[in-house]
Formats: C-alpha cells, sequence, structure tokens
C-alpha cells in the first residue's frame, strides 16, 4: 500500500467503466441530430417525449407542503406505516386472508432495487442452506447484482424463445424442475423486462405448482403494477394466485412508473409468512438487515403514495392515469406494427401487440442496433429491447424506417 | 390454523407470577417473556430457558421458522418505549433529533420555502444518476472544505450522494472490505451505536480507541494517541469531526493537531464522520475546522456528511460520502467504485432531500436564513445546557462537579449515569434515555430542566 507521504493510498483502486445503459443516454445526450430518439431508459415519456409528473402526484405533494402539522422526524426503520399497510393492499388486495391474518410483514424500502437487495440480505441471512436464486435469461440489468451483493449465487431459467418471440415455457418449467429444493425463484408480476412476455393465467398457474411442489421460495418484482391491463388489480393477479394457496413468498413493489416516482426511491419489501409469529420475527430481522444500510427510509416518497391511497378520490385519479400511461403504451404498439406492416417490412411483427407492458423485444441484432444508431440517430440497449413509451405518433415512421432498412440491408 | 395470539386480559392476576412491565413493551410473566410487537399489534411468547415454545402445530413448516426475534434497536427502540408510556411527566431524551421549547418537532423556514419554490417549478421526478445530484455533490463539498480549498480546485475530490450519514458510511464501508482487505478501522469508546452495526455488516474489522475517561468525564487524550499509535500501520481512523456522540467531547484544536500527527506517522487514513457541522458551535466553518486542518496536510481521508441534523431533513436522508485523494485520476476512480457498491444497494438516491439542500445552500439569502436558523438551535442547545448545569449545582449539595455538562458540545451529553442508574431514570422518573448514560438535549425544555436535574441526582446518589 502506497504511504501517504508519497502517492496515493487510492493507487491500486480501478475504474469501473459505465453501466452500459448510462454510457448509451450519455451518448444520446451528445446526439446533436433533430431526428433523434431515446429508447433505451425504462421510464415513461408522453408522445412529446417528456418526463411525466402525475397530477394526482402534484396535488399530493401541495396538501403535504401545505400540511402544517407534518414533520421531517426518522421514519421507524421498516417506513412509514400508513404506506406499508396500503402498499400491501394494492398488491395483494385489501381483502387479501394473508393480511387478515396478520401473516405479511411489509418494510417501506428505496423502491424496488432497495426492496430487492434488503429481501435478498435478509435471504442470505436466514434462509438456511438456500445462498441460490434462479433468475429468467433475460431480466433486468440490475438483478445478479442485487443478489450476488448479498452473496447468494445466481443461476438462470430459460424465458425468451427468440423463434417464437414469445415464453419458453416448457424450457422453464425443465430449469425451475431441475432446481434444488429450497432455491429462491426471482419472477417478475407483469410486464416483464426487458422481452415484454408475461405467463398466461394458466401458465403461471403449472408455475406454481411446480414452484410449491418442489419446496422452491418466490420472490416477486412488481415493477410495473397497472402497466399491462391497465388495472391494478387485474396485473397482480400473477401474485395473487401464490399468496392464495396459504404459502410463503416474499415480494419488491415500486413506484417508480405507476406513480411517475423514480428519484424519490419509494417502494416495499413485503415478506408473506405461514403464520402471524413468523411474519413478526421476520419483521424484527428485517430492522437489523435495514439499519446499518441506511437507518431508515427517505419520507417524502412515501407520504405521496399514502396520502394517494388512502384518499379515494385521489386514488381514482391515479387510476385514471395509470390506465391513460397503458393505453398511451399499447396505442404505440399498434402503430409501430401498422406501420412496418405498411411498409411491408420483412418478418412477423405481431409480437408486437402481442408482447405487454413498456418494453419490447425487438428481435434485432446487435449489428442492427448499432446500425440504427449510427444510421438514424436511435438509442436502444444491444439487446434489442424498446421502450415504447419512448415513441410518439409522430417518431414512430422514423422507428419504422429504421426497422425496415435494419432488416433489409446487410448489416 | 391457530394463531399465536393472546390477550393480555386472560392472564389470570391470581396466578402466582408476577408482573412488570417494562418500557419496551416486555411483559415479563415468571420465566416467560411476552414481546409486544406495537406496530404489529401481536404478542408472542418465548421462554429464556428453553428457548422459542412454537404455540402453533403447522402443517407445513414455515421456511423461516428458525428466524428468532431479534431485539429492539437500543436507540430508535427508545423513542418507541417513549411513545408507548402514557405518564404525564414522560421525557424523551433518546434520539438525537431536534425539538423546539414546546418540545415539537421543527421543520426549518428555509427548507419550508425551498419546497414551496421547488413545487412552483413543477420539476419531475426523474432517475438521478448513480452518484446523486450534481448541484447537490457541488455544495456538499463546498460547505464541508470551503469553495476555494484546493482538494476542490484540483478536483481531487469524489463525492457521492449517499442515504445522509448512515448509508454514506456504509458506502465508506463496502469501499473499504473491498479494496483495503483486511484494514481496521479504529472506533472511539464509546461512539454512535450504529458504527459497529455498519462496519459489520460491510465486513469491515474494528477495534476501539481509549476516548471517554469516566474519571473526568473528558476526552482520555493520552489513551486515545496511545492507541492509535499502536494499530497496524493503514488503519482507518473514525473521527467524529464535531459535536461526539454520544459523548458531547470534542478534542481541543491542540489536540487536533496532535491526532493529525499520530496518524500521519502511522500512515493511518483519516475516516471523518461530520453529522452536526454548524449545529455544535453555530458556525459551519468552526464545525468544520478538524476536516479542514487534516485536508491542509494533504492527507488522503474521508468524510461522511448528514443533513439530518443541521437542516432538519431527519427523515429525507440526505448526506454524503467524500474521499479526498492524492490526484484527480484517484478521485475519479474512486468515485465510480463508490458508484458501483451503489447501484446493487438501490440503485440511485433519493432526489427531494438532494434538491432542498442544493437550493438552501445554493441560493445566498436562503443560504444566510439557514446560517441564523441554525445559530438558534445551537443557541436553544447552549441555553439549556446552562440551566440543566444551574439546576444541578442549585440542588445537588454533594459537591460533585457538574460543569461537564458546559464543556460537552452538541446535541448530546454523556452524563456517566451506569446501566442501572439509567434504567432508575426511565422507571421511576419516566425519562427516557439510551443505555449508555447518552441524553438528548434537543430534546429538553428549559421548562424540564429542574424536573430532569432532580432525576439525575436521585439516581447518580441513590442507585448504584
Amino acid at each position: 500500500m502506497e504511504s501517504q507521504a508519497g502517492g496515493s493510498v487510492f493507487s491500486h483502486v480501478p475504474q469501473v467503466p459505465e453501466v452500459p445503459l448510462y454510457a448509451m443516454q450519455a451518448a444520446y445526450g451528445k446526439d446533436s441530430s433533430p431526428q433523434k430518439l431515446n429508447l433505451g431508459i425504462g421510464v415513461y415519456r408522453t408522445e412529446d417525449g417528456r418526463p411525466v409528473l402525475l397530477d394526482v402526484v402534484s396535488r399530493a405533494e401541495q396538501l403535504l407542503v401545505n400540511d402544517l402539522s407534518s414533520f421531517k422526524d426518522y421514519l421507524p426503520i421498516t417506513g412509514m406505516p400508513d404506506f406499508n399497510r396500503l402498499s400491501a393492499a394494492l398488491v395483494l388486495g385489501a381483502d387479501s386472508p394473508a393480511i387478515k391474518e396478520n401473516r405479511v410483514t411489509t418494510a417501506q424500502c428505496l423502491s424496488g432495487s432497495g426492496s430487492i437487495r434488503i429481501g435478498a440480505d435478509f435471504l442470505a441471512k436466514h434462509y438456511g442452506q438456500h445462498h441460490i436464486v434462479y433468475m429468467s435469461q433475460q431480466t433486468y440489468g440490475n438483478h445478479p447484482n442485487f443478489f450476488s451483493a448479498a452473496g447468494i449465487a445466481i443461476k438462470t431459467y430459460r424465458y425468451y424463445d427468440p423463434g417464437t418471440r414469445g415464453l419458453d415455457f416448457q424450457g422453464m418449467l425443465e430449469d425451475l424442475r431441475s432446481s434444488p429444493t429450497g432455491a429462491i425463484v426471482l419472477l417478475q408480476a407483469c410486464a416483464q423486462n426487458p422481452t415484454g412476455v408475461d405467463p398466461t393465467m394458466s401458465q403461471w398457474k403449472q408455475i406454481r405448482q411446480l414452484i410449491r411442489s418442489k419446496g422452491l421460495l418466490p420472490f416477486f418484482d412488481c415493477a410495473y403494477q397497472g402497466f399491462v391491463s391497465g388495472n391494478l388489480e387485474e396485473d397482480a393477479q400473477s401474485i395473487r394466485l401464490f399468496v392464495a394457496d396459504g404459502g410463503e413468498c416474499l415480494i419488491a413493489q415500486s413506484y417508480s412508473k405507476n406513480m411517475g416516482l423514480y428519484g424519490e426511491r419509494v417502494g416495499a419489501l413485503s415478506i408473506v409468512c405461514k403464520t402471524a409469529e413468523v411474519a413478526c420475527n421476520v419483521e424484527s430481522q428485517l430492522k437489523l438487515v435495514i439499519r446499518p444500510m441506511y437507518s431508515n427510509p427517505p419520507i417524502h416518497g412515501a407520504a405521496i403514495v399514502a396520502a394517494i391511497l388512502k384518499d379515494r378520490d385521489m386514488y381514482n385519479e391515479w387510476s385514471i392515469e395509470v390506465k391513460a400511461m397503458a393505453d398511451r403504451l399499447m396505442s404505440m404498439r399498434q402503430h409501430l406494427f401498422n406501420a412496418l406492416r405498411d411498409k411491408g417490412t420483412p418478418g412477423d411483427w405481431s409480437y408486437i401487440i402481442r408482447q405487454v407492458g413498456m418494453f419490447t423485444f425487438s428481435g434485432l441484432s446487435p449489428e442492427q442496433v448499432a446500425f440504427i444508431t449510427k444510421e438514424y440517430h436511435i438509442y436502444l440497449p444491444s439487446d434489442g429491447r424498446i421502450n415504447m413509451a419512448g415513441l410518439g405518433p409522430k417518431t414512430v415512421p422514423h422507428l419504422a424506417d429504421a426497422i425496415h432498412a435494419a432488416v433489409t440491408t446487410a448489416v | 390454523m391457530a394463531s399465536a395470539m393472546l390477550s393480555l386480559a386472560s392472564v389470570s392476576p391470581s396466578a402466582s407470577l408476577s408482573t412488570h412491565e417494562t418500557p419496551k413493551g416486555k411483559l415479563k410473566l415468571g420465566s416467560t417473556s411476552w414481546s409486544l410487537n406495537k406496530e404489529r399489534n401481536c404478542l408472542f411468547a418465548k421462554t429464556e430457558s428453553f428457548g422459542r415454545v412454537s404455540m402453533v402445530a403447522a402443517v407445513n413448516v414455515s421456511k423461516f421458522e428458525g428466524v428468532t426475534m431479534a431485539p429492539p434497536d437500543p436507540i430508535l427502540g427508545v423513542s418507541e418505549a417513549f411513545k408507548a408510556s402514557t405518564n404525564e411527566s414522560k421525557l424523551n431524551l433518546g434520539v438525537g433529533a431536534y425539538r423546539t421549547e414546546d418540545l415539537q418537532p421543527y421543520v426549518l423556514d428555509v427548507v419550508k420555502k425551498a419546497e414551496n419554490l421547488m413545487i412552483e417549478r413543477g420539476e419531475n421526478k426523474e432517475y438521478l444518476p448513480i452518484e446523486g445530484l450534481a448541484a447537490f455533490n457541488k455544495v456538499t463539498a463546498e460547505l464541508l472544505f470551503g469553495a476555494d480549498n484546493p482538494v476542490i480546485k484540483q478536483q481531487r475530490l469524489a463525492t457521492v450522494q449517499g442515504l445522509s450519514g448512515t448509508g454514506s458510511l456504509r458506502l465508506a464501508g463496502a469501499f473499504i472490505e473491498r479494496y483495503f482487505p483486511g484494514a481496521k478501522v479504529l472506533i472511539s469508546s464509546p461512539t454512535w451505536g450504529n458504527h459497529k452495526n455498519i462496519f459489520n455488516d460491510s465486513r469491515v474489522p474494528w477495534s476501539e480507541y481509549r476516548y471517554y475517561d469516566p474519571k473526568t468525564v473528558g476526552l482520555d487524550f493520552e489513551g486515545m494517541i496511545a492507541d492509535i499509535k499502536a494499530a497496524p500501520e493503514g488503519s482507518f481512523v473514525l473521527l467524529h469531526g464535531c459535536a461526539h456522540n454520544p459523548t458531547g467531547i470534542d478534542p481541543t484544536p491542540e489536540q487536533w493537531e496532535k491526532i493529525a500527527d499520530v496518524i500521519q506517522e502511522k500512515n493511518h487514513i483519516p475516516f471523518f464522520d461530520v453529522a452536526y457541522q454548524g449545529f455544535a458551535s453555530g458556525s459551519l466553518d468552526t464545525d468544520a475546522a478538524s476536516v479542514r486542518l487534516f485536508a491542509a496536510r494533504g492527507l488522503e481521508l474521508l468524510v461522511a456528511q448528514s443533513y439530518s441534523k443541521n437542516l432538519g431533513l431527519y427523515a429525507e436522508r440526505i448526506g454524503a460520502i467524500n474521499v479526498v485523494c492524492a490526484s484527480s485520476d484517484a478521485a475519479t476512480r474512486v468515485k465510480s467504485q463508490l458508484k458501483r457498491i451503489a447501484r446493487p444497494m438501490y440503485s440511485n438516491p433519493p432526489i427531494h432531500g438532494a434538491r432542498i439542500v442544493a437550493n438552501v445552500v445554493g441560493d445566498p439569502a436562503l443560504f444566510n436564513e439557514w446560517k441564523a436558523e441554525m445559530e438558534m438551535m445551537a443557541g436553544r442547545i447552549k441555553g439549556v445546557r446552562q440551566k440543566l448545569y444551574d439546576s444541578l449545582t442549585a440542588t445537588d449539595k454533594s459537591g460533585k462537579d457538574w460543569s461537564f455538562i458546559l464543556k460537552q458540545i452538541g446535541m448530546f451529553s454523556f452524563t456517566g449515569l451506569n446501566k442501572a442508574q439509567t434504567e432508575n431514570m426511565t422507571n421511576k422518573w419516566h425519562v427516557y434515555m439510551t443505555k449508555d448514560g447518552r441524553i438528548s438535549l434537543a430534546g429538553l425544555s428549559l421548562a424540564k430542566c429542574e424536573y430532569l436535574s432532580d432525576a439525575i441526582i436521585d439516581s447518580y446518589h441513590n442507585v448504584s
């Protein structure tokens, strides 16, 4: 180690390369083309490509800042109790037996990411010898990192079938079947990122049966509730199917997209347990994981969420705004499909309207993606994932042109 | 499935068991202690001698069957116990959150102004970069080091927004574990209760250096220097920049120089926890003097900052980890590593508190207003210290020297009360404080000083 007198004690510390998605954002920022399109990062945009502050969120914030009885005292370690209660009810249903029986412990965490990390750390510490998690082969880029930071080994199950541009259901079942008993299984509740491919309800039922018969532990990532069907209750059905059988699971919820609260970092980790006593013990241990990481969670986003969820009018307003966002995504899918069909672009593009949520897995190769970026100034990650929210009716033709060129040119 | 819930009413008073309600919400019935979890309204049995009693015959066993009930946090648990108490005289001197003279929480005027500005602008809530809000990172570094400090001008500083002091310390802990494997962090004895947890969870070994001298109720300076000197070369030395928590005892400027000497001699790396800048003396610059002294020597060092107390932003979780490096190249690399640690923790930090700080510190008018509010808060604490000291010396005829109350600085006072005496404070006088004898003066009003002094005198003299 270098002494303080001479060089740096940090001389052995290497540079970490920028996360590819963020490097892409930076490149987009530097691009001066008036036609440039950002279809990379996963945030919702208006049809003019602008960020959205939901009306109901503005309303809630105004109420909060005018509320003279609101203070900024530390929240409890597991966060705002009202927020926790309302979040559990949102994802599980207010009349869920698991909630009624006090078998659910909910901790406010830093959005979906923080919820997954706290869950992973908790499992690493308390979930016996089962330090292995299975996640879909194509999954959110940061998923592996939460678990490896917690010291949990990572394996994948087959998910996306490039042939059908749909779910490789048999592959998924086979891989889960051959996993060791007790392994953790990470599932995305709806609007799978990055593929846009969700299991059907019938397929979920089979997945559930297999997971329960093998004693696997399901861990749901629920980041897009409301973004598939436009209906909050409907998009939670996969999770509720599992909880209805009385079994255990973990759920990481995020309000980043469906309430547009991205930077506020608001979400929740719920752990559904066999008994109320277990839930109590688990809750106390979650506190020991959270306290040395950041003591207690940030209040602002949770206060906004709680204000909206507990007021019937604001909840309805919110539901309408979520539906509008989901509808716009579906509309863009239809626009893009129509544009490619009308151009006669070779290939079957129907998957665009079959896939759901914010993303479409375009099936473009990395070379084709690079071509599109260079020639058309359209930015998307090399796996071909398109953020449909980055499109508007005026910009769809540009993307259609680009895709058409990419598949008809020898790239 | 039978629930494990039992109601207190069903416990027969005629049974040969004694009940004793403790402020922690624990009910002791003979050898069985019952934990009352207030938030969840559940009551579960736990026999001390035989381990957990499972009240439920479950068909399918929980995957978390073996998870035991964790003890409540020693600091945050105090507030929970205080809330549970119904006694009229109760006093919360547990956690260090500032209270007005009326013992109400306080949101600073400048914070309200900043929040209103933010709403008027209708700013969206897009993700911050992993390293946080650039405007915040800029002002927080300038506040700490001074805007014209060479470390800033030469771009030798890596600053990453963190989740208040705790989160910033945790980023540093993870960084130390990865790039200085086996290196120890030396922490003061005593120190803030969560320091050990943070380094344990970061898997960084730690050891203590002598700090508090119970005989003088002051600093054991010789012991501190000796222990820092004895530690393996290249250790990280955790120092409280000002307003030491829990003792309130800070080194003098001359002592800081000597601490810097021995740290330099041993090629140790100074690691400051600055949670009270502006709150200790009332002056932001004065309270940063220790950090600036070390930086001026050209040392590489780490500083964790928090805006919980000085801007009253407790629940917004806003702070930063700063690493002063020998070169700008090193700073760039270190920053990238801190980002790499933050990303799998929470992806990117919360925006609200960062914007408030950036607005307040970045606007000259708001900044001046803030300085005035901070002087007011620090002034109230000094006033309470004086009144408590006056009450103690007026009432206590034993000749005990209570002047340490005036010499200590910041939110906390180390009373020197032991565990049993502290329990007496709570059980008899309904004064809630941490077991180490720490009281938070921020939770004390002038009106309550006499009552508190009675409690302290009684506990000190009549309990051992």
